[in-house]
């Protein structure tokens, strides 16, 4: 358990190393990868496994660091940070396995992408608002560079408006959190002086600074209707990066949303309560129906990680236990899903084919030609789908179920989303693999058709395998990570919070 | 055997089998990749009658019960449990699955992956007639659309890709709402088990967590919904027609053999249980929807041309015949015992019968589709008698027992439904007659036009049954007649179950 | 008046050595090295390093004393730690000295560089209305020599005539302000001004001097609607020039004008941190901030050259800057020293990398920074760290200083006036701010070099500075407390 903050400085020496090795051997920086990512994931795993669930943070770290502010370097962990850790260390490992075949500046790829692993960790593991926003901000120049020279489509527009959305949400979260230090002469940044120091003010400062605190985060989350950086960026970013940007980045948002921002004002949030709630049920339906007209895969796919995210808020904006269980449940899940369809559709499919629109896949039979994409796409699709049997239908059920407690109507705004995304999953599913099916079609076959297209490689299968197990199993096992969130739940800083927002 | 662990066994033979098939698949020889199937849904049907021998009519409740505890944070179990419906539906589900492979696995091609489908979608099947808690109930419900959704797409006929979405779509839509029903239902209850469910319900105790107002009730309607298209019912049908006439001939058989059951019996499992008084509450509207579902879907299939079409509209028909007599049971409450006891147990054998004869007449159009090179057509054959007297011979009795001809197995249900329905709402059964009327009109023209008069079409020629296709109908005669004739065979499993029912009503 | 020579000797021992040191360059050039042009340039930048160096020692070792030579000079923590870091500054600077090629007169460069610095240290130091009018001309004096000393170049000349008209104006603003204030006050001590003004109450003259003061600090922080001369200034001066005039010069005025406003005029400060707002400087320095932080801000977004780009972000963070002054009296001088300082080690090392680069062709457009990363890993390695900083993104040190002038800020009255929308207006615009600075970036570390550009060979010297400064922003962003604990 004390090894968790060595995740941090793992993946920062992990990053030093291959950049210096790179150089020399693109080879040598992708093990130094591997071994780098593999380390943290294991040390993770290890806490996990001598992990006990309590109801508050475990302590790690506690050092003063900036004492003129207050500020310590403090490090600690529950079950909700040891979840996202898990997932980061997965995520990590899978993202660095899919872009094996990176052979251009090899080298600083995986130091940025390490970086950008080493920051995640530091949010995860902070218990002290500074670190966390310093961590928060550290990740974010590894987002730039890594779109902006290895990713396709637009990638200069996607990752300068990815970037500075990123900026402009944490600008937003620094602007409430000073705030509420000043204002209310906070004895330093920790979580509970925070809290201590925004219960002094009036009630409108204190919901001007919760709806600072929660959108700056929520942006980061992809909330309707800061999302429009999601799509574009994730589709111009190469195939690891957007795995581990919706799969893990955008759950820091999240993270942010249910560590920092909830606690701080239980009067405040419930005013703003409806309008997180409708905000986060719009961004579920109209991401949706977006995706339904999508003519390039990775932007259905980019499209269906905001509508996703949307049942995370969602269930942040329930504020029950139930629903806030749900949320980071479905942060996990849909961390290992979002990395499997975005593996299947950037390094399967278009790195063979060199092409993501629909239009130009139907013309292609890749069930055949890409059998087992065709498989792990399909499974994916379906966890996805929320389909039972995979994670995303325990997280979609306790979601549904905690929202219902506290308003209905959300509840059902909820289902219809479930049905959406089955939509859209589905008519991708069937465009881009299966549209060549049957003896004989009307339309001629193109004749690259008849071409084998490249085998899959040895990373990619057990990158698509580690995934696919993570989900399955998650889906026929959910207790092992609801015995975390739980009751880390139950800790008194959630306490105001979870019992006052329930109606 | 270890007697607890039947049931598990029931539903997962079929996964291990399917499993086996797509992992194997490149190793098998042809011949192994089809008969394997065969052999694995054959389990059901012997562990279905193992499950009958341990089987006790008189116990009205759950017997070979499996109770494990699963997801804790969630309060799941893994429960699950037989009494007789679901050992009706098991038995159906062991009957028609290894015919339906076997009659149509050498026509197949990629014999090892469509063995494995069929498979994974049999065992879902089970899962769903033998699950007692919402949780693993919805799991096998919502997984059987995965393989049906390939099944239809990849190996049915030309508009295969609109039909597989348009169903997997319209099922999904129905079962979101269901799902948000149940978490509603456990949001109020703290369980997801049916049992406990239908006990808190009629104990009064649900209707008192749920409170008042409009949501109780909309929780209602939302399981209502998800099963209703399940079954389907008038007007959620729309997807059926589509699907089971693009679907292959195995699956279709499959389809409207067992799949379409389980709507009807999530209602009889689920909703009437668990709901009791919003069932009554609605049940004279839904009477109504039901009657449009027999008239119109009787109608429609006059109007058909396409064979396989007419026989997938006379199935919404049928099983509209059970859900009239379940809201019938429902609307009238316990005023007329006899009346509701002969709906009740009527729509079980109609149930069970219906997919017998189902099956048979989709098989039967299996045959003459594959005879005349993909027509189907009620125009394109004639005649057929004179060339292949014994498929005639099959193929009427199956008409006959679809039309509910006494001595054959269809009549027995419908004239239990029909008698029952008349107790309790005579003016339905009324009207309910006139579905009987078209029923018999379209089943006698296609009697008439495909196998009487001059060979024309692909009637001329035509080439009678050969040994795997008597085999597969064989059976299915055989039960038509014994059990038209022997009926106690199939009521004595559920006469006290249905008698406790109707005893029970609020 | 207290006749302290000895003291005041031991105070100004820095600016001896600096003074000294000049003359020493000049001579030694004028003797020896004049005849040996291969060497010229390396003799004049060793004998300028030393004698900076030995400054330094002197300036952070001198201790403070408090008010020297009856109140001339007061050496408290503010004023050493400014003098060593205006010196650090001025050495950072120094090796970026451009070769023979484009520089015929090294020892006079470096000597007049001596004399700027000389100029901030008594900048730094002074306590005294004269003192510091005096110290702030020699400084001024020299870096209008220094930013038109590259006769290859009409836009160097045109840098230095323009920022001498617009300095020349700006002194005359101040020195019309100092009269007044001294014909106010009798006196020319800032602490015995400040008890006068105390006594005497707001009078309209004083508001008058107020404002020509304000002129003068607004110049010299090139803040709106001064600013008019930064954007050709740092466009056309050398490179060695324009870091100190970012830097040092910066670092240097806004201490002076900080001791000026809370050292001597704190009674007619006025009130802008909460309602109602009172009248006096602060509510100016506030508007002037503000429209610093937009004009800047927006004003780089349109910038296709570098050093302009750079020009105006200079704007912009003086914005930010003066928010600070108007907290240092309130919450301490800390903040404001550590932000403004490892601003001018930020810019030192821009300009430093630009100053590299300009061995191997101009460098005047962002496109000229194409493919940096391969021409020279070290540079891009540097320019990122250097423009990351001025990015403010942690854990560099240009967030830290933000991060504490914000903090300060906000510490005054919360939201509740108007500087402190002031700083919520700062935080949103550093979004902007770094689409700018990372279009800096795309072009070093993303963009592919353009054909046949010349390799970039840098010297040791410059290599060393760049590395120090980069080391020292990294080291000083972990461990804030390093220098706000001075305080």
């Amino acid at each position: 358990m004390n090894a968790l903050p060595c995740t941090i400085y793992v993946s920062f020496t992990g990053a030093l190393l291959a950049l210096v090795l790179g150089s020399r051997s693109a080879m040598a920086a992708r093990v130094v990868a591997l071994l780098t990512a593999l380390t943290a994931w294991g040390i993770t795993l290890a806490a996990a496994t001598s992990f006990v669930p309590m109801a508050g943070l475990q302590e790690l770290v506690n050092v003063p660091w900036i004492p003129e502010f207050g500020i310590h370097y403090h490090l600690a962990v529950d079950g909700i940070s040891l979840t996202l850790l898990v997932l980061t260390g997965l995520a990590a490992t899978a993202g660095i396995l899919f872009s094996w075949n990176i052979t251009e500046r090899t080298g600083e790829f995986f130091a940025l992408y390490l970086a950008l692993i080493g920051g995640v960790y530091g949010v995860f593991l902070s218990a002290d608002a500074f670190v966390l926003f310093v961590f928060y901000e550290i990740a974010i120049v590894p987002k730039y560079f890594l779109i902006a020279k290895w990713g396709s489509t637009n990638r200069e527009y996607g990752a300068m408006k990815l970037v500075l959305y990123s900026f402009a949400g944490s600008a937003l979260v620094l602007a409430g959190l000073l705030w509420a230090y000043a204002a209310g002469h906070a004895t330093g940044f920790g979580f509970t002086e925070l809290v201590a120091a925004t219960g002094r003010l009036d009630l409108t400062s204190q919901t001007g600074i919760l709806a600072l605190v929660f959108l700056g985060f929520a942006t980061l989350a992809g909330m309707f209707p800061m999302h429009t950086w999601a799509p574009t960026g994730h589709v111009a970013a190469p195939t690891g990066a957007s795995m581990l940007l919706a799969g893990v980045v955008m759950k820091l948002g999240a993270y942010g949303c249910l560590r920092v921002a909830l606690p701080l004002s239980p009067a405040a949030f419930v005013l703003l309560q409806p309008w997180i709630a409708w905000l986060a049920i719009i961004g579920i339906i109209y991401a949706g129906f977006v995706a339904l007209v999508q003519d390039d895969f990775k932007f259905v796919i980019g499209y269906s990680s905001v509508s996703h995210m949307g049942f995370v808020l969602l269930g942040l904006a329930a504020a029950n236990p139930v629903a806030v269980s749900g949320a980071v449940l479905q942060m996990f899940s849909h961390g290992v899903i979002a990395g499997l369809l975005f593996a299947v559709v950037g390094r399967m499919v278009y790195e063979r084919t060199h092409t993501r629109q629909l239009a130009d896949l139907r013309a292609l039979p890749l069930h055949r030609l890409l059998p087992f994409a065709a498989v792990v796409f399909v499974l994916a699709g379906l966890a996805s789908m929320g389909l039972p049997g995979f994670s995303g239908f325990p997280a979609e059920l306790t979601i549904l179920i905690g929202t219902w407690q506290a308003r209905p109507l959300w509840a059902l705004a909820a289902a219809a989303g479930v049905l959406i995304a089955a939509a859209f999953t589905l008519r991708v599913i069937a465009v881009a693999f299966f549209s060549r099916t049957g003896p004989e079609r009307e339309v001629p076959v193109a004749p690259a058709a008849s071409h084998p297209l490249a085998p899959i490689t040895w990373p990619e299968k057990v990158g698509a395998l580690l995934l696919l197990g993570a989900t399955i199993y998650l889906g026929l096992s959910p207790d092992t990570l609801l015995d975390w969130i739980r009751p880390a739940l139950q800790s008194p800083a959630f306490h105001a919070i979870l019992s006052g927002g329930a109606s | 055997m270890n007697p607890s662990c039947l049931l598990t066994l029931l539903i997962f033979t079929p996964w291990a089998g399917a499993l086996l098939l797509f992992v194997l698949r490149r190793w098998l020889p042809v011949g192994l990749s089809r008969t394997l199937p065969v052999v694995f849904s054959l389990s059901t049907l012997i562990l279905g009658l193992v499950a009958l021998g341990r089987f006790d009519p008189a116990v009205t409740g759950l017997q070979l019960t499996e109770n494990q505890p699963w997801i804790r944070a969630l309060n799941v179990h893994y429960h699950l449990g037989l009494d007789g419906l679901s050992l009706v539906l098991v038995l159906l589900t062991g009957i028609i699955s290894p015919l339906a492979l076997f009659g149509t696995t050498r026509s197949i091609r990629c014999p090892a992956i469509h063995g494995a489908l069929f498979l994974l979608l049999q065992g879902s099947a089970l899962g769903v007639f033998l699950a007692l808690d919402f949780f693993p109930w919805f799991v096998f419900w919502e997984l059987s659309l995965v393989p049906a959704f390939f099944l239809i797409k990849l190996w049915g006929g030309p508009g295969a890709a609109r039909a597989a979405y348009q169903f997997v779509i319209y099922t999904i839509g129905g079962s979101a709402f269901l799902l948000l029903g149940f978490a509603a239902l456990y949001a109020n209850a703290g369980t997801f088990d049916f049992i406990q469910l239908a006990d808190l319900a009629r104990s009064g105790a649900l209707a008192a967590k749920l409170g008042g107002g409009f949501w109780p009730q909309a929780i209602f309607l939302g399981v209502l919904l998800g099963l209703a298209v399940k079954v389907p019912l008038f007007p959620f049908h729309a997807w059926l027609p589509p699907a089971y006439a693009e679907a292959p001939t195995g699956t279709s058989m499959f389809l409207t053999g067992v799949m379409s059951k389980m709507g009807a019996y999530g209602f009889l499992r689920i909703l009437w249980p668990i709901f009791p008084a919003p069932l009554h509450a609605a049940a004279g509207p839904l009477l109504w929807l039901a009657l449009g579902g027999v008239v119109f879907s009787a109608f429609a299939a006059l109007k058909q041309t396409d064979l396989k079409r007419m026989v997938a509209y006379s199935s919404v028909n049928h099983l509209s015949y059970c859900l009239l007599a379940l809201f019938a049971v429902a609307a009238s409450g316990p005023s007329n015992p006899a009346a509701t006891t002969s709906a009740l147990s009527g729509t079980i054998l109609q149930l069970f019968n219906h997919g017998l004869s189902a099956a048979a007449l989709f098989f039967c159009v299996g045959v003459l589709e594959s005879r005349a090179g993909g027509l189907r057509g009620l125009g394109d054959f004639g005649g057929v008698r004179t060339a292949a007297p014994v498929f005639a011979g099959l193929c009427g009795i199956a008409l006959f027992s679809s039309l509910g001809l006494p001595g054959l197995n269809g009549f027995v249900g419908e004239f239990l439904i029909f008698r029952g329905v008349f107790g309790l709402a005579p003016w339905a059964a009324a009207i309910a007659t006139l579905g009987l009327l078209a029923t018999a009109l379209f089943l006698l023209t296609f009697w008439q036009r495909v196998f009487h008069g001059p060979a024309a079409g692909a009637g001329v020629n035509f080439r009678d049954l050969d040994a795997t296709e008597i085999v597969t109908l064989v059976p299915f005669v055989a039960l038509m007649f014994v059990l038209g004739i022997f009926p106690q065979l199939l009521a004595g499993l559920i006469n006290p179950l249905v008698t406790t029912w109707a005893a029970t009503l609020p | 008046m207290n006749a302290d020579f000895a003291g005041l000797v031991q105070a100004l021992r820095p600016e001896a050595h600096l003074v000294i040191g000049a003359l020493l360059i000049l001579a030694i050039d004028m003797v020896w090295a004049r005849h040996r042009p291969a060497n010229r340039h390396h003799v004049a930048l060793a004998l300028g390093l030393i004698s900076l160096l030995m400054a330094g020692y002197a300036a952070a070792t001198g201790g403070t004393r408090g008010a020297v030579y009856g109140g001339i000079f007061l050496l408290d923590p503010l004023s050493v730690a400014t003098r060593t870091g205006v010196i650090l500054l001025a050495v950072l600077a120094l090796p970026l000295l451009p070769d023979s090629r484009r520089l015929r007169h090294p020892a006079e460069f470096t000597a007049i560089l001596l004399f700027a610095t000389t100029g901030f240290t008594l900048m730094a130091a002074a306590n005294n209305l004269l003192v510091a009018f005096l110290a702030l001309e020699l400084a001024s004096l020299s870096l209008y020599v220094l930013a038109g000393f590259d006769k290859t170049s009409p836009a160097s000349a045109e840098a230095g005539l323009k920022y001498f008209l617009f300095g020349g104006m700006a002194a005359a603003f101040l020195l019309f302000g100092f009269s007044l204030l001294y014909g106010l006050t009798s006196t020319l001590r800032l602490d015995l001004i400040a008890a006068q003004l105390a006594q005497q109450g707001p009078t309209p003259l004083l508001f008058v001097a107020l404002v020509m003061v304000l002129v003068a600090f607004g110049f010299k922080a090139a803040a709106a609607p001064f600013h008019l001369w930064a954007p050709d200034v740092y466009e056309g001066a050398p490179a060695p020039a324009a870091a100190l005039i970012a830097s040092a010069s910066k670092l240097a005025g806004l201490v002076l004008f900080t001791r000026l406003l809370w050292g001597g005029l704190d009674s007619a400060v006025g009130t802008v941190a909460h309602g109602p707002i009172t009248v006096g400087w602060a509510p100016v320095v506030a508007l002037i901030a503000g429209a610093s932080l937009l004009l800047g801000n927006i004003g780089a977004l349109a910038q296709s050259n570098v050093r302009r780009l750079l020009a105006y972000s200079a704007i912009a963070h003086a914005g930010a800057l003066l928010l600070g002054v108007i907290a240092a009296g309130r919450t301490g001088v800390g903040p404001l020293f550590y932000y403004a300082a490892t601003y001018g080690l930020a810019t030192v090392g821009a300009f430093g990398v630009i100053g590299a680069l300009e061995s191997a062709g101009r460098v005047q457009q962002l496109t000229d920074l194409a493919g940096l990363y391969k021409r020279s890993p070290l540079l891009a390695g540097c320019l990122a760290i250097f423009v990351l900083s001025l990015a403010g993104i942690p854990p560099l040190a240009g967030f830290f200083g933000k991060f504490a002038v914000f903090t300060s800020v906000l510490q005054l009255g919360g939201l509740s006036g108007p500087v402190g929308w002031l700083v919520i207006l700062a935080i949103a615009l550093s979004a902007v701010a770094l689409y700018y600075y990372l279009l800096i970036l795309k072009q070093a570390l993303v963009a592919t070099p353009a054909e046949n550009t010349p390799p970039v060979r840098v010297t040791l010297p410059a290599a060393i500075a760049l590395l120090v400064a980069a080391g020292l922003i990294v080291a000083l962003g972990l461990w804030p407390s390093a220098v706000l604990g001075l305080f």
